[in-house]
């Protein structure tokens, strides 16, 4: 059975353009791009046109792209390079909704000294902008704000966030791993130090992603060694990896418009359909400023990980913030951060929508959701009839 | 992906017993929305004692469903007193097993079947009066429920306490308290509360206090070191002396006898026994 795949937030297919790049590097130009000789020349010239292709896709300069393995080897040298480049400042401004290669390793800076902030988000998911301006300090030495969250699809207002910081002389820092390919992304029109994007989330394969550290910024690497990157990111190039997302992130310039419209209009028509179709549902998040492929739905009196595992029976391949899921047993962090009641929290369930969605596949989805719930719903002593009566002891 | 057994993933998709029951002479209920799981068992009893039907209303993943269901099966056609010795060990070995993350689901079906057992001896449900001290505010575990996890699945650190009862699996704030009863548990010295001064503590046999070391060091002070770059090894017990070797880290650094008397030291102290000390291998 051929799945119907709405988890392009965990991470997507590699597009067939994108392969046909790649293969070719894979198996016939294997050359070290530092090499001496022309075989290996020839890959490296493939790794300039392709970080020529990357920096184009971002409005910025070729020379401020270090390419990576991941998204978290991109914030993990982000972040530490701004520490290490102000020793002095022993500060770090944050959220409480990052993905965990931001959120773990601030945890793992406070154990090392640095005090760190943590900015709440309100119902939607939203910052408050006077919060931030008020966390920043004489001895702050970053602040970094995820671009999209990858629960909910919210998207921060990263320009003017960017521009606050930055008139403070602190560097900023953004994961944009949910956001690049998604969302218009202009570093022309932003002062952002660092932006840090994964290759496998916009159908490049995995293992590949991108840091963009601007001209003038303090960079210290992270992982120390040879001389690739311009002595910025040791390590022999993932050729076929850079190559790949070189040709990906030409793509997701080129569909940006089909992501906002055709894409949108489906993710659209599924939360619209769920929520009307089945009762006692709610969409968690900013309707307003939200990734146009990303819906969070939460289905009272159920819990998310029964839901996964039935739509898996029909092929649905969707995630979940339930606690069950990810072994941890509190629900997400994210929902928990925005205050969604734990009733609602622990059915809450994400899809996320990509250019190879179609129609028809969101048309199952309407179909089948409706009795998944339903199924649930009558295994569980739940209902809006025990409402009244919580029987809580925790 | 949870690595669920067939038998799990059957009683999830086909649950035997589902529903609710309007003439049942027994009902339990555990857990509640808020906490992520909630069961609520519903037993028919005959005039011999015997369970003639048995139902249920879960909310939960998959593992709580096919715990619920599968416990259903097993109470059919058992008098009580078999009933009252089903364990969560049974209904997980019914399962054919559960990820030991999922452990908790096959507690939660056998304190609803204690519950269901008590309601129909005219007791009231404890789901709603529990007994015992609150240890775990944020999923509402007792310390009765947290001793008798410990002694009837033999666990001997926090993260098992936590798989199994849920216990100190949100805020942490009761980690330590958690810590306390393990220890208390393990050593012996939970001396009915009824009767203080019955029986000394029962000391551990020596194998007993290799193994309980080698546990806590492996589980829990070796992942602790880790997170910080270091680790160790342990080299040998001898009695009461545990002597180790540092690694990674550790090695050279200026606090490591700090970490090996403040950390190490205390914790094997807390959790294995109060005379242990613990020595550098050189």
């Amino acid at each position: 059975m051929q799945p119907i795949y709405l988890d392009n937030n965990a991470t997507t297919r590699v597009a067939p353009e994108v392969l046909d790049e790649m293969l070719p590097v894979l198996r016939d130009h294997y050359g070290n791009p530092s090499s001496m000789h022309s075989f290996g020349g020839s890959v490296g010239a493939l790794v300039k046109k392709a970080r020529a292709r990357t920096a184009q896709a971002l409005g910025c300069r070729p020379e401020e792209i270090i390419f990576t393995s991941c998204g978290s080897e991109g914030d993990n040298t982000a972040i530490l390079s701004a520490l290490r480049a102000n020793p002095e400042k022993r500060h770090m401004v944050t959220t409480r909704v990052e993905h965990p290669a931001v959120l773990s390793l601030a945890k793992h800076l406070e154990t090392r000294g640095v005090a760190v902030t943590y900015l709440g988000v309100d119902a939607a998911g939203r910052l408050d902008l006077d919060e931030l301006r008020a966390s920043l300090r004489k001895d702050t030495a970053v602040v970094s704000i995820m671009y999209a969250n990858n629960e909910t699809g919210v998207v921060f207002p990263i320009p003017e966030i960017a521009a606050m910081v930055r008139e403070r002389g602190i560097a900023f820092h953004t994961d944009a791993v949910q956001a690049v390919g998604k969302i218009p992304i202009s570093l022309q029109d932003m002062p952002v130090d660092y932006l840090v994007l994964s290759g496998h989330k916009l159908h490049a394969p995995k293992g590949v992603g991108a840091l963009y550290v601007r001209r003038g910024t303090p960079f210290r690497p992270f992982l120390i060694g040879g001389h690739q990157e311009r002595g910025r990111r040791a390590g022999t190039e993932n050729t076929p990896g850079i190559v790949a997302l070189g040709r990906a992130m030409e793509l997701a310039v080129a569909g940006i418009k089909d992501e906002n419209t055709r894409v949108k209009a489906l993710r659209d028509r599924l939360e619209r359909g769920l929520v009307a179709a089945i009762p006692d549902s709610i969409i968690n998040g900013d309707p307003e400023n939200r990734l146009p492929n990303t819906t969070s739905i939460a289905f009272k009196y159920v819990e998310g990980e029964a839901i996964l595992l039935l739509l898996d029976t029909f092929g649905i391949c969707a995630s979940s913030g339930s606690a069950c899921t990810s072994g941890s047993l509190e629900p997400s962090h994210v929902l928990r951060a925005m205050g969604v009641p734990f009733t609602f929290a622990h059915g809450s369930i994400r899809f996320s929508l990509s250019r190879y969605t179609t129609d028809a596949e969101v048309d199952t989805v309407l179909t089948e959701m409706p009795g998944v719930i339903e199924r649930l719903r009558k295994m569980s002593p739940f209902s809006a009839a025990t409402d009244e009566k919580p029987s809580c002891t925790c | 992906m949870w690595e669920y057994t067939d038998t799990v993933r059957d009683h999830f998709l086909n649950p035997r017993n589902a529903g609710t029951m309007d003439d049942a002479d027994a009902v339990g209920e555990v857990g509640s929305l808020a906490c992520g799981d909630a069961l609520k068992l519903f037993l028919k009893i005959n005039d011999a004692g015997v369970i003639t039907d048995a139902t249920f209303q879960t909310f939960g993943c998959a593992s709580a469903i096919a715990s619920s269901s599968v416990l259903t099966e097993m109470l059919k056609g058992k008098t009580l007193d078999e009933a009252k010795k089903i364990t969560n060990k049974d209904i997980a070995n019914a399962l054919g097993g559960l990820p030991k993350e999922k452990m908790h689901c096959s507690v939660m079906g056998q304190e609803a079947l204690d519950a269901a057992l008590k309601n129909f001896a005219g007791e009231a449900a404890p789901a709603h009066e529990p007994e015992g001290e609150l240890v775990c505010k944020c999923f509402g575990v007792t310390d009765v429920q947290i001793r008798r996890a410990i002694r009837e699945n033999g666990l001997t650190t926090l993260e098992e306490v936590t798989d199994f009862t849920k216990a100190g699996g949100g805020c942490g704030d009761c980690h330590e308290r958690i810590g306390q009863i393990l220890a208390e548990e393990l050593s012996g010295v939970v001396a009915a509360p009824k009767a203080p001064g019955d029986g000394a503590p029962k000391p551990l046999t020596n194998l007993e206090r290799m193994r309980l070391v080698t546990k806590v060091i492996d589980e829990e002070i070796r992942p602790a070191l880790k997170n910080d770059g270091g680790d160790l090894e342990l080299v040998d017990i001898d009695g009461r002396v545990v002597l180790v070797s540092l690694r990674g880290a550790c090695v050279g650094c200026p606090s490591s006898k700090l970490t090996l008397a403040d950390f190490v030291e205390k914790r094997l102290r807390e959790t294995v026994d109060p005379e242990i000390t613990v020595k550098e291998a050189r």
